[in-house]
């Protein structure tokens, strides 16, 4: 119940401190930026001097709606951080959890509560983009990716395991300590996320070990190729099968021949859960 | 029968290799205000943050109003005003006292009531919709100590509730603290500032190097008067064992002063003194403070 409690301060926290007003504008300055590309992929002459053709539009801006995904991505990931690496340690170096935890209220009900709070907030945020920005593309361009409402999940789930993260390292270590943790974590996975393809180009067992490691020990980059295959043509789907090895593999991490695996999604579900146990316990352990 | 509002044996706190707490073992009875008084680093809030729960001892044990420290359910008969504390700047001191009576569980009928009350008690009613942000340090120990009346506490730890308080607000809290005390609850109040609590205290410990160097009601800690003596040159070895018959001897702004020697024995030590060949050339008597008292006890233990 006290959950709940946190949860709504902490909502009210993000409009108050103008978080809300000022992500809103930043986002709707980028839809219509990307917007204004979009229409000028639908209007511009392509390279034979010709509008591009119907077929040619769809291709190119279903490539550049997984590139916008991508950056999307990314300012959910560390904005994830940013939100919860200050949430315990900067309560407990202002001293606002000295004032709070005497009262009768568990470590975990306020850990949890923040979580649920910022949880809304990355999803809410996620939802409303995502669907501003694909609804924009599909009236411009005609273009609607094969599941959007799955790729939006994958990306908010990216940004819930972030946060996960950030918040469990916010119960030990300063504000600044836990967002450089997560952060490098994160540029780690998506490093691994690389190498994994050249290890499944040269067949390499070893180096597909270690990234399945570490895509196990951080989902993101996982949860990231998710919301890529979600978002994929199937016609794309079915050139990047076909061409194992071959360049479109080596677009990056832009393309993704295969779905996520159902063990993959359930893993990624329990590695939350296991890691906010984590928190609980950790900041239980601490001394304020 | 009604157990202690506060117990503790032997409460050991190492933070690394450092000593915060060194078996520090007190009884704070029902129904009276208790001093808790140290210098800075004796382990006055150390102590504070084992009985709420906030820190967990090394060693030792003890008892909040019957109750293991931090309990959850003993928690909401318990009203606390941090040392170093913020409330979220972002709400107004309204908000604050409304997001602590929800942690408290206070019924939502009697809440703006409660909040009212609150208000009025630290003079914050008509700042009670203002941010806290825009609070002077004073006016956020105020609102401390309204969040610390919510729910009409048995317990009301206060730690240095005073300390950003200008001469009115200090005031302000003597009157709020006598009130608890006037309903029956219990005071902890932490403080360095001794006059303060030598005009509200009933009784008090003295703290240093996390043990209790004294304990006791405030009258018998001061026991009474207080003897200075001057000299016109320093004192001489046989001066000094003279007085050592009439207790602890402290030097203190060039005076000697002697603790609990009766009115009716100054004539004799005067002239015992004088016939040591002392030259003297002040006697005053006087009741001991409690700053002296506190100077005496923590030059005593060295």
């Amino acid at each position: 119940m006290h959950a709940l409690t946190i949860a709504s301060l902490t909502l009210l926290e993000a409009v108050r401190r103008r978080l809300a007003i000022t992500v809103g504008i930043l986002t709707l300055i980028i839809v219509a930026l990307t917007s204004w590309g979009f229409y000028k992929l639908a209007t511009l002459a392509g390279p034979s001097g010709h509008p591009l053709s119907r077929v040619e539009l769809l291709g190119a801006t279903s490539f550049f709606v997984i590139f916008i995904a991508y950056g999307f991505s990314v300012i959910l990931a560390v904005g994830a951080s940013l939100l919860a690496a200050p949430s315990i340690a900067g309560d407990i170096e202002s001293g606002i959890a000295h004032a709070i935890l005497p009262r009768p209220i568990r470590r975990s009900e306020l850990l949890m509560g923040k979580w649920l709070g910022m949880s809304v907030l990355l999803v809410g945020f996620s939802a409303i983009v995502g669907a501003v920005e694909l609804t924009i593309v599909a009236w411009i361009t005609g273009y609607i990716p094969p599941h959007p409402a799955a790729a939006i999940a994958f990306l908010a789930a990216e940004a819930i395991v972030m946060l996960s993260l950030t918040l469990m390292c916010s119960t030990r270590f300063s504000a600044i300590t836990a967002g450089a943790i997560a952060l490098v974590l994160f540029g780690l996975a998506w490093i691994s996320g690389f190498v994994g393809m050249i290890g499944t180009q040269f067949h390499n067992r070893s180096i597909l070990n270690v990234t399945t490691a570490i895509s196990l020990v951080l989902p993101t980059d996982g949860m990231w190729r998710s919301a890529v295959y979600n978002l994929e043509p199937a016609a794309v789907v079915a050139a990047a099968r076909a061409n194992v090895g071959d360049s479109v593999r080596n677009v990056g991490p832009f393309t993704e021949a295969e779905p996520p695996p159902p063990a993959f999604i359930i893993w990624t579900g329990c590695w939350t859960v296991a890691i906010l146990v984590l928190a609980v316990w950790s900041f239980n352990r601490r001394d304020l | 029968m009604l157990t202690a509002a506060i117990e503790t044996l032997s409460l050991v706190k190492r933070y690394g290799s450092a000593l915060a707490l060194d078996g520090l073992s007190m009884t704070v009875p029902r129904g009276e205000i208790f001093g808790f008084l140290g210098p800075n680093g004796a382990g006055k809030t150390t102590a504070v943050k084992l009985l709420l729960g906030l820190a967990k001892p090394t060693a030792g044990e003890g008892a909040v109003l019957g109750a293991p420290f931090g309990d959850l359910q003993t928690r909401r008969r318990i009203g606390y005003l941090p040392e170093l504390f913020r409330y979220q700047d972002w709400l107004s001191a309204r908000e604050v006292l409304a997001l602590h009576c929800a942690l408290l569980g206070v019924a939502r009928a009697d809440r703006d009531q409660e909040i009212q009350q609150a208000l009025t008690a630290v003079g914050l009613a008509a700042r009670a919709d203002h941010r806290v942000g825009g609070f002077s340090k004073g006016m956020q120990q105020r609102l401390g100590l309204g969040v610390a009346l919510l729910g009409r506490p048995e317990l009301v730890i206060l730690d240095e509730p005073t300390s950003a308080l200008d001469p009115v607000g200090r005031h302000d809290a003597r009157e709020i603290i006598l009130a608890i005390k006037r309903r029956g609850a219990t005071v902890f109040l932490n403080s360095h500032l001794l006059t303060e609590v030598e005009k509200v205290c009933d009784r008090v410990a003295i703290v240093d190097r996390g043990r209790i160097l004294q304990v006791g009601r405030l009258d018998e800690l001061l026991h009474g008067e207080v003897v200075r003596v001057r000299f016109a040159s320093a004192p001489t070895e046989a001066v000094k064992t003279l007085l050592a018959q009439y207790g602890n001897a402290v030097q203190k702004d060039g005076w000697l002063m002697l603790s609990g020697v009766g009115v009716e024995r100054i004539p004799d030590l005067v002239e015992r003194l004088v016939h040591t060949g002392a030259r003297i050339q002040a006697v005053e008597q006087s009741r001991s403070t409690l700053e002296e008292r506190f100077l005496e006890v923590l030059e005593e233990d060295g």
